[in-house]
């Protein structure tokens, strides 16, 4: 600070790598989608973005771990936390590319309208379709998502945190309006979420003004130092920290911010819900746990009950309205809002064991949703999805294998022994209790038992009910069947032996600050 | 192999826990190498039958059954080559340990999941393997036209494997993994025509009346891990010692109510009778030769506990003694073929469940009695399947009668075993009966008059009810359905009968009086001396045959010589009771049934009229009305949603600003 000459920062570019490699893939992305044929680039651009992802995935695994530290001038911090997220993230942004790859043997990823632009309706949607117009878009869109969500859980910094939060954003915005069937829904869907997430966007630059103006720096290392030694102008922190904390809160879905999650989750195409719900959660999270833990962690006595009562009223609206819902879709939304409140009690906990139980938490729900909100998509009635819990009555005779994968998926979600979603409550209810936070497990366990209700309804539709007129499951291609499984199997390999993953967790759940 | 790097790492703790002197006096367990070390073939072997046949579908309809037969046969041959591993060493160091994995750690508990290869364990596995491949060889027969054959072989398979691991096992944990396993491969195969509801229930039936048993073994277990902290069987016989004399009772008597369970024993006899559901073929392997056995292998396998608690032990050999006069009792009245059959083994263990209730003396006589007993069983049984194939699958032998010369094959195989069970002078029955008879004449004071009486008395009955199911299925007149035309099985079955009817004949003979069950069971049960019996043995074994004489002939004059009516006529009040299982069902409906239903109905009551109506009936209610009310926030207006946010931040900071 204060000298006049600007020094280039040191960035050590090998440990931003697979950043890199993703934002460098979406590019080339965008080049394909100019210069080739609207029958090739299907063929081309999911490879390459598969490709560009696991390359990522490696370079994340052989470099990351002796290239830890802070780079860039110290407003990306490469450490533990950030390693797994990124890793995280990745894992699950593939298997969600997968799912949004699926064509069921048309010529086109199905869940993707052919002309975004063209009014639904319209003669231009017709000619669009005529000729044979595709929604490539979505692949280098996606790309450039998952990178801004690997750059989030990373950013040590509020600017570049606000950067990276906008480049997950606006390519997430697009993706929700690109619907095929029940386009208005969609665009109505994309409308609502951008125009509400600029708004969390707005408070979350005032906050994070306000925290300038407190600690005369962005970097959250100056915050922490800033609060540590008390520069005397609190009346700027506290607001500052819960601002930014909205903007965040937002991203997660957690109430009272949450009101675009069931309208979005619906309109949009059904795998980029599973794909926004499972990524954006985990980058979100991340970020909150830096900024919570690193930036703010001496204001904590401050904002903890801020974020103890959202916990509460996230998973006990989440649940409440989940009970009245009749469409799948809205009710994996409000699970959701939900689960949200169930990961906030891990981040309230402010201990080691509340960021890797987090993080196991975020493992868990992403490797249980992205396959849910796939076979979500293969359930039709005549050309559109049937998301109306009725038109799933008696799936289990006709589909076994699919119906017992949602069932097993719906009793993770609910959280049952043996699944995913037992060891991850149990985990982030133990952080919580054993920092003092006893009331806020009690309130998510008895939420937990009321979110079951739904999740039994659907299942005793599913097996028991009458079977539904025109309902039929598509049968998937190699690439959903591949998203689908990966997760099931996740999903009970964490319910039965969560330690290696808990492991993982626990010893990367430190900080570089 | 990693299997065998994993087994060197933890070698050094299953030898510690072995080391514990005392208890068995026995051998000290060493770990297993070449051969041996690959002892969890033999389970894994069928094991991957059972998993390639039920995953596999379809595709393994063809080549599936040959498959199954052939891995249970590959198993009997790793059984066989342990064996001769085992006789190469010293009678003391007979007794091998294949660790495999580390398996349970929690808390204080550690256990690691290993096998034991001792000359119990191995003859058990010969028994299995051996009458359990001719049973498959048998099955292929049996079974050919049905539409499930391969689903049949892969559940047999899987039987075959958890019963190895049930008499493999190392500790108690592990082996009522094998349990477990045995009773859910019981519980597939009597209900394997489940299309008929009374083979479903049967099915039922023998599982929850298992489960009474295994809340027994599951209470054992319970109280062994708080008195001794572990499960394998190596520390918990080797500090039995340690353990108060009320603690070893009560794990005495838990382990004998899961051996009841298992083995059929009064008074959890009731569902054996029913089991015989069942494909015959299951009949012969599950329910008369191997799985109900496995009681007294339990009981024989705790020996060290049973050694140092008396009080027990004479329960064990009371509930023996009262199964054996039960089974012989029912087995009188019974005209279902099977059903005797049925009837009649769960006298047979009642011998075998009085022998070892007998004390060290009795160990190696029932173990003995449950080998031969389970060819000879296995052969009658496999004669029964061959009969009913003749019959058109009837099973009332008062329409059997003079089937003799139309099935000789079955004539001549089943007669083997009959003459084997009913005692028949150096056939494999006399042999090891005759020792239960004999020991337990040796008891001191009124236990040796009781017991020795009762396994006296139990000869006689058995005599004349095996003779009368002989007599009424081979000789007399014909009294068959007009449409029968009985025929021969083919060879696929009867050389399998064939096999076991010569074990039946000659089991005794070259097993006993050579020495050789004696000596390589020996090292198990240590050396004891037979004491002298309250009268002298040429005395019992006289009486014995007479018995027999009198009961066999007893047979041919009622059912041979006179006709047999075609229904069953009136009869006395005794044999209403027999035809009835001496009423056991009823009982069963009055004292657990009844209640437990009736409790059940109150329940559903309650919960609809109460608990729905009133506690959740209200909390949902509820629930529901707070839900409609946030719903109305959820109206799809972007201004709305944007107002909620707003309102949000706004209450968030003024509850900040308040609270400063």
């Amino acid at each position: 600070m204060g000298g006049s000459m600007f020094v280039a920062p040191e960035i050590n570019y090998v440990a931003l790598l697979p950043m890199i490699i993703v934002f460098v893939g979406g590019l080339v992305g965008v080049t394909v989608e100019g210069f080739a044929s609207r029958r090739t680039r299907y063929a081309v651009q999911v490879p390459l973005s598969v490709a560009t992802l696991v390359l990522a995935l490696v370079a994340l695994i052989l470099l990351g771990q002796d290239n830890q530290g802070l780079t860039a001038a110290d407003t990306v911090a490469l450490d533990g936390v950030a390693l797994t997220l990124q890793g995280l993230v990745l894992v699950l942004s593939i298997l969600g590319l997968l799912a949004m790859s699926e064509r069921f043997g048309g010529d086109q990823p199905d869940a993707f309208t052919q002309s975004g632009v063209s009014t639904p309706g319209s003669a231009e949607e017709t000619l669009a379709t005529k000729v044979g117009a595709t929604t490539t878009e979505i692949y280098p869109l996606t790309l450039m998502s998952v990178g801004g969500m690997m750059l989030f859980v990373a950013a040590n910094d509020l600017l570049l945190l606000f950067v990276a939060l906008e480049i997950l954003s606006l390519p997430l915005y697009v993706l929700s309006g690109l619907a095929r069937r029940r386009r208005l829904l969609s665009q109505e869907a994309s409308l609502k979420y951008f125009l509400l997430g600029s708004f969390s966007s707005a408070f979350y630059l005032f906050g994070a003004v306000l925290l300038y103006g407190y600690a005369g720096s962005m970097r959250f290392a100056d915050i922490a130092a800033a609060i540590t030694s008390g520069v005397g102008m609190d009346g700027l922190l506290v607001p500052g920290v819960l601002l930014v904390a909205v903007g965040l809160l937002f991203k997660v879905g957690a109430v009272p911010f949450h009101a675009w999650t069931p309208d979005v989750y619906q309109g949009a195409p059904t795998p980029v819900t599973g794909f926004m719900a499972a990524c954006t959660k985990v980058a979100a999270f991340g970020a909150m746990l830096r900024v919570l833990y690193v930036a703010v962690e001496g204001a904590r006595l401050e904002w903890q009950p801020v974020i103890a009562v959202v916990a509460a009223l996230s998973m006990v609206v989440g649940a409440l309205l989940s009970i009245v819902q009749t469409d799948v879709k809205r009710i994996l939304a409000y699970s959701s809002i939900a689960h949200a409140g169930f990961i906030l009690t891990g981040v309230v906990a402010l201990d080691v064991a509340g960021v890797s139980s987090t993080m196991f938490y975020l493992a868990t729900y992403g490797f249980m949703t992205i396959p849910a909100f796939a076979i979500v998509a293969l359930v039709r009635s005549a050309g559109t999805e049937a998301t109306l819990v009725d038109q799933w009555a008696g799936l289990g005779r006709r589909s076994p294998w699919i119906a017992a994968c949602f069932t097993f998926l719906l009793m993770a979600l609910a959280g049952i022994p043996l699944t995913s979603g037992f060891t991850g409550k149990f985990a982030v209810f133990s952080a919580a209790v054993s920092q003092g936070w006893a009331w806020l497990a009690v309130i998510g366990v008895l939420a937990s038992a009321v979110t079951a209700y739904i999740y039994f309804t659907l299942v005793v539709q599913m097996w028991l009910g009458d079977e539904a007129g025109d309902t039929v499951v598509v049968r998937p291609s190699w690439m959903t069947s591949v998203a689908i499984l990966v997760g099931v199997a996740m999903t009970l390999a964490l319910g039965i032996m969560p330690s290696p993953v808990l492991d993982l967790a626990q010893s990367t759940a430190a900080f570089l600050r | 192999m990693s299997v065998h790097d994993l087994s060197h790492g933890l070698a050094s703790v299953s030898l510690a826990l072995a080391d514990d002197p005392g208890g068995l006096g026995a051998t000290h367990a060493t770990q297993a190498e070449g051969i041996a070390g690959l002892g969890w073939l033999m389970i894994a072997l069928p094991l991957a039958g059972a998993a390639l046949l039920l995953l596999g579908g379809r595709m393994t309809n063809s080549w599936g059954p040959a498959l199954a037969t052939l891995l249970s046969w590959a198993s009997f041959a790793v059984g066989v080559a342990v064996i001769v591993q085992l006789t190469g060493l010293p009678a003391e160091e007979r007794a091998l340990t294949v660790p495999l994995w580390d398996w349970v750690s929690v808390g204080d508990l550690s256990l690691t999941a290993g096998l034991l290869l001792d000359p119990l364990s191995l003859a058990f596995v010969m028994l299995i393997t051996f009458v359990g491949s001719l049973i498959h060889v048998y099955s292929l027969g049996y079974m050919e036209h049905d539409p499930d054959k391969r689903r049949f072989f892969a559940y047999l398979n899987l039987f075959v494997a958890a019963m190895l691991i049930l008499v493999l096992a190392d500790s108690y944990l592990l082996l009522f993994v094998g349990w477990e396993g045995v009773g859910l491969a019981s519980y597939l195969l009597i209900g394997f025509w489940n299309w008929n509801p009374e083979y479903a229930a049967a099915a039922n039936k023998a599982f929850v009346v298992n489960r009474v048993g295994d809340v027994g073994l599951i209470t054992a277990m319970a109280i062994m891990l708080a008195t001794f902290g572990a499960l394998d069987f190596a520390t918990v016989h080797g500090n039995a010692g340690g353990a108060g004399d009320l603690t070893l009772t009560l794990i005495g008597l838990a382990l004998l109510l899961g051996a009841c369970g298992k083995s059929a024993q009064f008074p959890l006899q009731s569902w054996l009778g029913d089991a015989m559901a069942g494909p015959t073929p299951v009949s012969a392997l599950i329910h008369a030769a191997t799985m109900v056995t496995a009681g007294v292998y339990l009981i024989a396998r705790s020996q060290a506990i049973y050694d140092l608690t008396p009080d027990a032990r004479l329960v064990v050999a009371i509930v023996g003694a009262l199964t054996l006069l039960y089974g012989a009792i029912v087995g009188c009245a019974k005209d279902d073929i099977k059903k005797a059959l049925a009837a009649s083994t769960m006298s047979q263990i009642g011998y075998m469940m009085l022998a070892v209730g007998l004390g060290p003396v009795g160990y190696l006589y029932a173990i003995f009695h449950l080998v031969t007993h389970g060819f000879f069983k296995a052969n009658m049984f496999l004669g029964a399947g061959s009969v009913m194939h003749a019959m058109d699958n009837r099973v009332d032998m008062r329409r059997f009668g003079a089937l003799r010369t139309d099935i000789k094959i079955t004539f001549v195989t089943f007669a083997a075993g009959w003459l084997a069970i009913i005692g028949f002078p150096f056939t494999a029955g006399w042999f090891s009966k005759d020792y239960i008879i004999e020991t337990a004449f040796t008891m001191e004071g009124w236990q040796g008059w009781v017991f020795g009486g009762v396994a006296l008395l139990g000869a006689g009955i058995t005599a004349f009810y095996m003779s009368r199911l002989f007599f009424m299925t081979f000789f007399g007149t014909a009294r068959w359905h007009d449409d029968a035309h009985p025929h021969e099985s083919p060879l696929v079955m009867t050389v399998p009968m064939m096999v076991l009817a010569l074990g039946s004949l000659v089991l005794g003979a070259v097993l006993y009086p050579t020495g050789i069950i004696t000596g390589w069971l020996e090292p198990v049960f240590g050396h004891a001396e037979h004491g002298e019996p309250l009268i002298p043995v040429l005395a019992i074994q006289i009486s014995a045959f007479v018995l027999m004489v009198v009961g066999a002939g007893l047979a041919w004059m009622m059912y041979a010589r006179r006709d047999v009516p075609e229904t069953a006529p009136e009869a006395s009040l005794v044999t209403v009771a027999a035809r009835r299982d001496l009423f056991q069902d009823d009982v069963n409906d009055a004292i657990f049934t009844g209640p437990t239903m009736a409790l059940a109905r109150t329940a559903v009551d309650a919960d609809a009229t109460l608990v729905e109506g009133g506690v959740t009936g209200g909390t949902t209610g509820g629930l529901n009305a707070v839900s409609g009310m946030l719903r109305r926030a959820q109206n799809g207006f972007v201004r709305s949603y944007a107002l909620t946010m707003l309102l949000g931040v706004v209450a968030i900071l003024g509850a900040v600003w308040v609270m400063q």
